[in-house]
């Protein structure tokens, strides 16, 4: 008990660390640059670099004129662009993990399919995504779905290339064990190649947690989907010259939702290992 | 009397095709009986372990016939009629101990209640039934190798093959190891086939000890090991013991000059 309250405490006193040293690097810049005249590589001034301060207390002040907190309808919208992420995390995660079943296998999948599951990710999401709304509009898919399937586009793959390495990776010899029992190619796989491939796993489902969010955020534009992320943080940018301090405190709010997926991902990992452990103790 | 467990006549092994052909085996002759313990030892390509992948089907013979348990070696193996010790224990490490041991017989579809007490039996058989909630990390390399053999019996299999189990353990644990496997021998009925590279352990351990050559692999002896079944500490010590381990050596030696084929 004391353990984990110490461990908590460690964790918190580093992230303060981590943030008191980032404003004092960006203020420290700021104040340097402005005394020394330098304007390269970014200029020092409020306009390009707003105080830290001013991003903190965009963030305790009202959105609109007696609306509530910038603080609160960000972290809203950042609460709906989560769940279409993690619908398209899901979905994405299911679609990977199946892609690595087949191709582990059938090589002549693998050989067949591979190719374009490599170059479906050197297409740009923002060329894949409207074509998804367009599409999901036709067949009256709600809009927040088209979104999530945009994130899932994101997802599936780092998942269904560790899903495969990860099924590979018991020994030559463990795989002839499991011949030698005359195992089924099911129960092969369930009992010695997944359990096997798991930590490949979650470590593809935190990179997939964090890239679904992305694709949620770039998903919602071609989707006009209003009240996410996405599109606050693109109206943020067309303003960015009169209050660049509320693009930075979407910037802050959009990195913190990706933050508490990934951190949510890693808290199931762990749960993983321990359960792992105690069941069969 | 004794019914014959293993039946080699003429048996080939070819790895790969065309130019890249590697012949691992050819013309191996070898029966082996109900209740023996058979050593292979050879130099290192010599096919040894080959021939000990054909008996199980982990690989298929290129050319003559072989027979186990008087099946093919596939339905044997679909029989379930070996279990196989590798050098590495290959243990699952997820599962504890008595889960290890449990694996094959999940698999095989025992009913689940049977399970536990098999398993239970055979970590007593080996001599771990104090570690059956441990995981395979926490054991030493020795008794990794036990749980290696318990699973392997857990389902009472006819036929024990075992690919250089011990070479990977320190020369106490391994005969210590050797003491453990000749008592469950013995205990069990079990036929074993043993892959070894060492002369002393061959010796110590067998009923026969069948010596193969490289190039191409092929068995050029076999020697009788006629020492009584029940061998301790101070088999090690007697003549006929140093008498069949010089016999060994010589016929290895004998082989390796025949076997060079220039």
């Amino acid at each position: 008990m004391g353990g984990a309250n110490r461990r908590i405490a460690r964790t918190g006193l580093s992230i303060l660390a981590v943030v008191v040293a980032f404003v004092l690097l960006w203020e420290g810049y700021k104040l340097i640059w402005t005394a020394m005249g330098w304007e390269n590589p970014v200029s020092p001034d409020d306009r390009t670099m707003p105080h830290t301060w001013d991003i903190f207390l965009t963030l305790l002040r009202p959105a609109q004129r007696n609306g509530p907190p910038f603080i609160l309808v960000e972290l809203k919208a950042a609460l709906m662009t989560l769940r279409e992420a993690f619908v398209g995390f899901l979905i994405g995660g299911a679609v990977g993990f199946g892609l690595g079943v087949l191709f582990v296998r059938s090589t002549m999948a693998e050989r067949a399919f591979m190719p374009y599951v490599v170059a479906s990710q050197t297409v740009p999401i923002i060329a894949i995504a409207p074509m998804v709304v367009v599409w999901g509009g036709r067949i009256d898919l709600p809009q927040w779905l088209s979104v999530s399937l945009i994130a899932a586009y994101l997802t599936f793959f780092p998942v269904a290339i560790n899903t495969l390495r990860g099924l590979r990776s018991p020994q030559p010899t463990a795989m002839e064990l499991m011949r030698s029992y005359a195992s089924t190619g099911n129960e092969t796989l369930w009992k010695l190649q997944v359990p096997a491939a798991m930590p490949y796993i979650f470590t593809a489902l935190k990179v997939s947690a964090a890239a679904s969010v992305i694709g949620a955020i770039v998903g919602e534009l071609p989707a006009g989907l209003r009240g996410g992320l996405g599109r606050d943080l693109l109206q943020f940018s067309q303003q960015f010259t009169a209050a660049p301090e509320k693009l930075f405190a979407a910037v802050l709010i959009a990195g913190l939702a990706g933050i508490a997926f990934v951190g949510l991902v890693t808290a199931v990992e762990h749960r993983w290992v321990q359960a792992n452990r105690r069941l069969i103790t | 009397m004794s019914s014959s467990v293993v039946e080699a006549r003429g048996v080939g092994k070819t790895f790969g095709t065309g130019d890249g052909q590697i012949v691992a085996l050819s013309g191996i002759d070898l029966q082996i009986h109900q209740g023996d313990f058979i050593s292979l030892i050879g130099p290192s390509g010599c096919g040894k372990s080959t021939l000990l992948r054909l008996i199980g089907d982990l690989v298929s013979p290129t050319t003559g016939t072989l027979v186990v348990n008087g099946k093919t070696p596939g339905q044997a193996r679909l029989d379930r009629d070996y279990g196989i010790v590798f050098q590495s224990a290959t243990l699952l490490d997820w599962r504890s101990v008595q889960k290890n041991v449990e694996l094959p017989l999940e698999i095989m579809d025992f009913p689940s209640e049977e399970r536990p007490a098999r398993a239970r039996e055979m970590l007593d058989l080996v001599q771990l039934d104090a570690f059956a909630d441990h995981f395979p990390w926490q054991l030493s390399g020795g008794m990794q190798q036990r749980v290696a053999i318990a699973r392997a019996l857990a389902f009472r299999p006819s036929l024990l093959l075992m690919d250089e189990p011990f070479g990977a353990l320190d020369e106490m644990t391994r005969e210590a190891m050797q003491q453990e496997v000749l008592r469950v021998w013995r205990e069990t009925g079990t036929s074993v086939v043993f892959v070894t590279h060492s002369i002393p352990e061959a010796v110590f351990l067998s009923t026969r000890v069948v010596v193969m050559s490289p190039r191409p692999g092929h068995i050029s002896d076999e020697i009788v090991v006629d020492l009584p079944r029940q061998r301790d500490q101070d088999t090690r010590e007697q003549s006929k013991y140093f008498d069949l381990v010089i016999e060994v050596r010589e016929a290895l030696r004998k082989g390796e000059k025949g076997g060079g084929a220039l």
